[in-house]
């Protein structure tokens, strides 16, 4: 589109601009609180990660990462101001300076963690790229010679051709641009299979007008985990971002709740105590912050948990299981260091 | 008289007080500064790429691509570089302007010619077309006709087929593709030696009817030399010439020549589009050639035709073409709509897929510029050159 050619040229220029000035610029935490809000860099609309609801607010698991760096930063969940982006204009974005924190469901791979400026923080969804189709077949194996719908601008491109190269079938790609004309592409029959991360692909299918009959092939073709980056170069920034991710999944390995954490306060476990900010030389000073920073998260936000139930798993409409995003103690993966 | 001062002869005047060197002072200065900002922000950026670890560079231009393009004109594998893709995505941009080009020009013309039409329901047809299309955002049109088109054609399963031999469905068009076989070069050379035949023809009869006024019918001896010796060549050669036509695979049909509907698309959208335009700028030059010069050939005694072909176009090109050339300009910048109904052109495929692989933004979007200027500059020049050659010659 023109349009967005524009508004690539335009980040472009403003990337050249701003980074003029940001070599002069202080830290991101400095910066952080004397403008008093995170701005951070979010997806335009995929239900259960970032999508707005119909009072306008930002909901999502991607939007509650935002808001517990907001929470253990300010205390306070409502000092974030989001952007939204395309897959095309979010390393430009945070490179430049015009957000402080991506949260917006970025494969975190080599080449961008080690050639375009930025460093990721941790994990927060283990995802992996599926098909998804509507015409009774039922192995990805059985694809050859389909035409599969992508939307642009992911490392999506990359792992179908590696997967259909490595199993010598053929594919016509249909790139497009928007989430809006890869569905019509994909209801209209102008292919027979979509491609996207596999949790991509199950708020997608709420969006068919026919949700039933299409279905999620089992075969997983890539190995995506999406976190939260930040620039290159600010290592106290850096930390609380990953530490906050962190306080949210062992928030979870403790039994915090965003119920439960006021009567946990008075608990005599240490490791809660020091979770909290109780105990004395575990505090946020390493981090630069109040000593509360985890309670906060939690209090405001809850745990890891908490946050992916209400917003992809089983109280949202997704209805995603946890799989590989449960607790190492639970069968999954997510694992934090521990707070000590 | 011996207080007499001596007169000093009019020295130099300083830098400052000669206008012309004073202008080329100031010039020279504007310049360095220019020159010296843009120096620093280069710098600065260089800089701050090399600080937060970003690669700079063309060298990425040499990696492999890794991902597969619907439509490509050369030869594409996955395994080719992204130097490979540019070309790809270019010649993809060019092939739309370059149709879309030719099919607005027809159809300006014809609909331009039409809005002048004493019918009132051709001309009023005529301008109904052109204030709908040239006042509906080009972007809403082609998404438009991208979703007309997946509506209306069946899926493949129940293509639309002519004879068995030509489809269509909501996976685009299919056509029997000419297969050469050994041989077919001579029907090729013969053709072209009847292009070279038809244009010292042409050339041989200008000639003749300048020194003696005898017209020869040129236009039935080209047509029978074009199409009659390639015709004799291919039959005497034993027709080495197969066809391979498109049947049905288990996606989608296979074999034959395809057309993807992206391409019909976008290309039918400009198309219509730029010819709204094309119009209006065809009605005003036919306009601008007075009533006198149409009288002035019929008192010549000069028919219709001949006053159209002799008088008032030659009249009216003159004002269309440098208009005609801003429109071709558009066009072709147009095309980078492609992205919105995923046609793999140069911005889908050079300034998307490769720039989010491999990061390089400024370079990828200033390649990108660089393209899109030359091809505009090419245009330009070339209408230039044609208007040079069509202006009136003054004696």
């Amino acid at each position: 589109m023109k349009t967005k050619l524009l508004a690539t040229a335009g980040a472009v220029m403003t990337a050249v601009v701003l980074m003029s000035n940001s070599a002069f610029a202080g830290s991101t935490l400095d910066a952080v609180k004397k403008k008093g809000f995170i701005q951070c860099g979010i997806n335009s609309g995929v239900p259960g990660f970032s999508s707005a609801n119909d009072k306008g607010e930002w909901t999502g698991l991607d939007v509650d990462f935002c808001k517990a760096v907001a929470a253990a930063v300010f205390g306070d969940t409502t000092k974030v101001k989001y952007t939204s982006l395309t897959a095309k204009e979010r390393f430009t974005a945070l490179q430049s300076g015009e957000i402080d924190l991506l949260s917006r469901n970025t494969t975190w791979t080599f080449t961008r963690d080690t050639n375009q400026g930025l460093s990721f923080a941790g994990v927060n969804y283990y995802d992996g790229q599926g098909f998804m189709v509507n015409n009774g077949v039922k192995s990805a194996k059985e694809l050859d010679g389909a035409s599969v719908c992508i939307q642009s601008g992911t490392t999506t491109e990359l792992n179908l051709s590696d997967y259909f190269r490595a199993n010598s079938m053929k594919y016509e790609p249909i790139t497009y641009d928007k989430v809006e004309e890869t569905i019509k592409g994909f209801e209209e029959g102008r292919c027979d299979v979509l491609t996207s991360d596999q949790s991509q692909l199950y708020s997608l299918r709420l969006q068919l007008k026919e949700p039933d009959k299409a279905i999620v092939l089992p075969e997983v073709i890539s190995k995506e985990p999406l976190g939260p980056s930040v620039r290159q170069g600010d290592e106290d920034w850096f930390k609380i971002v990953r530490w906050s991710l962190n306080a949210m999944i062992e928030a979870e390995d403790l039994g915090l709740t965003s119920a439960n954490i006021d009567e946990k306060k008075a608990s005599a476990d240490p490791s809660v105590k020091r979770f909290i900010g109780a105990e004395e030389g575990v505090g946020g000073q390493g981090l630069k912050l109040s000593n509360d920073w985890a309670y906060q998260i939690v209090k405001q936000v809850g745990n890891y948990g908490e946050s992916f139930e209400r917003n992809v798993g089983k109280d949202s409409p997704l209805k995603i299981a946890r799989g590989l995003n449960a607790l190492w103690s639970k069968g999954g993966i997510m694992y934090a260091p521990p707070i000590r | 008289m011996a207080d007499q001062t001596p007169q000093t002869a009019p020295g130099k005047p300083s830098l400052w007080n000669d206008p012309k060197k004073r202008g080329m002072l100031i010039q020279a200065l504007v310049l360095t500064i220019i020159f010296a900002f843009f120096a620093y922000i280069f710098h600065n950026t260089l800089n701050n790429y090399a600080q937060r670890g970003i690669s700079t560079g063309f060298g990425f231009l040499n990696n492999s691509a890794g991902f597969g393009i619907a439509q490509t004109l050369i030869p594409y594998t996955e395994s080719d570089t992204y130097w490979r893709v540019f070309w790809v995505g270019l010649l993809n941009t060019l092939l739309a302007a370059g149709l879309g080009i030719i099919t607005a020009t027809i159809l300006g013309f014809i609909i331009g010619v039409a809005r002048l039409s004493k019918n009132w329901l051709v001309s009023t047809l005529a301008t109904v077309y052109i204030e709908i299309f040239r006042n509906i955002p080009v972007l809403l049109q082609i998404i438009f006709f991208y979703s007309l088109l997946l509506k209306v054609l069946p899926s493949v399963k129940n293509s639309i087929s002519i004879g068995d031999l030509v489809f269509f469905n909501n996976r685009g068009a299919f056509i029997p593709q000419p297969l050469p076989e050994a041989g077919f070069n001579w029907t090729i050379w013969a053709f072209l030696l009847a292009v070279i035949a038809v244009i010292a023809l042409r050339k041989i009869a200008k000639s003749i009817q300048e020194q003696t006024g005898k017209q020869w019918p040129v236009f039935w001896m080209s047509f029978a030399l074009l199409v009659l010796v390639p015709s004799a060549t291919f039959l005497m050669t034993g027709s080495p010439l197969g066809w391979e036509i498109p049947e049905q695979g288990k996606f989608n049909l296979k074999g034959g020549l395809r057309i993807i509907p992206e391409l019909i698309v976008l290309w039918v959208a400009l198309s219509i589009y730029t010819a709204a335009f094309i119009a209006e700028i065809v009605r005003s030059g036919i306009q601008s050639v007075s009533h006198g010069q149409t009288e002035a050939a019929s008192a010549l005694g000069l028919s219709h035709s001949q006053t159209l072909k002799l008088v008032v176009i030659p009249q009216a090109m003159r004002v269309i073409i440098p208009q005609l050339t801003s429109q071709y300009l558009n066009l072709t910048k147009n095309t980078s709509l492609a992205t919105a109904i995923a046609y793999p052109d140069l911005v889908s495929v050079f300034a998307g897929t490769s720039l989010n692989q491999t990061g390089q933004a400024i370079e990828i979007i200033f390649m990108t510029m660089m393209f899109y200027l030359s091809v505009s500059l090419a245009i330009s020049i070339f209408m230039n050159w044609y208007n040079d050659k069509m202006a009136l010659v003054e004696r």
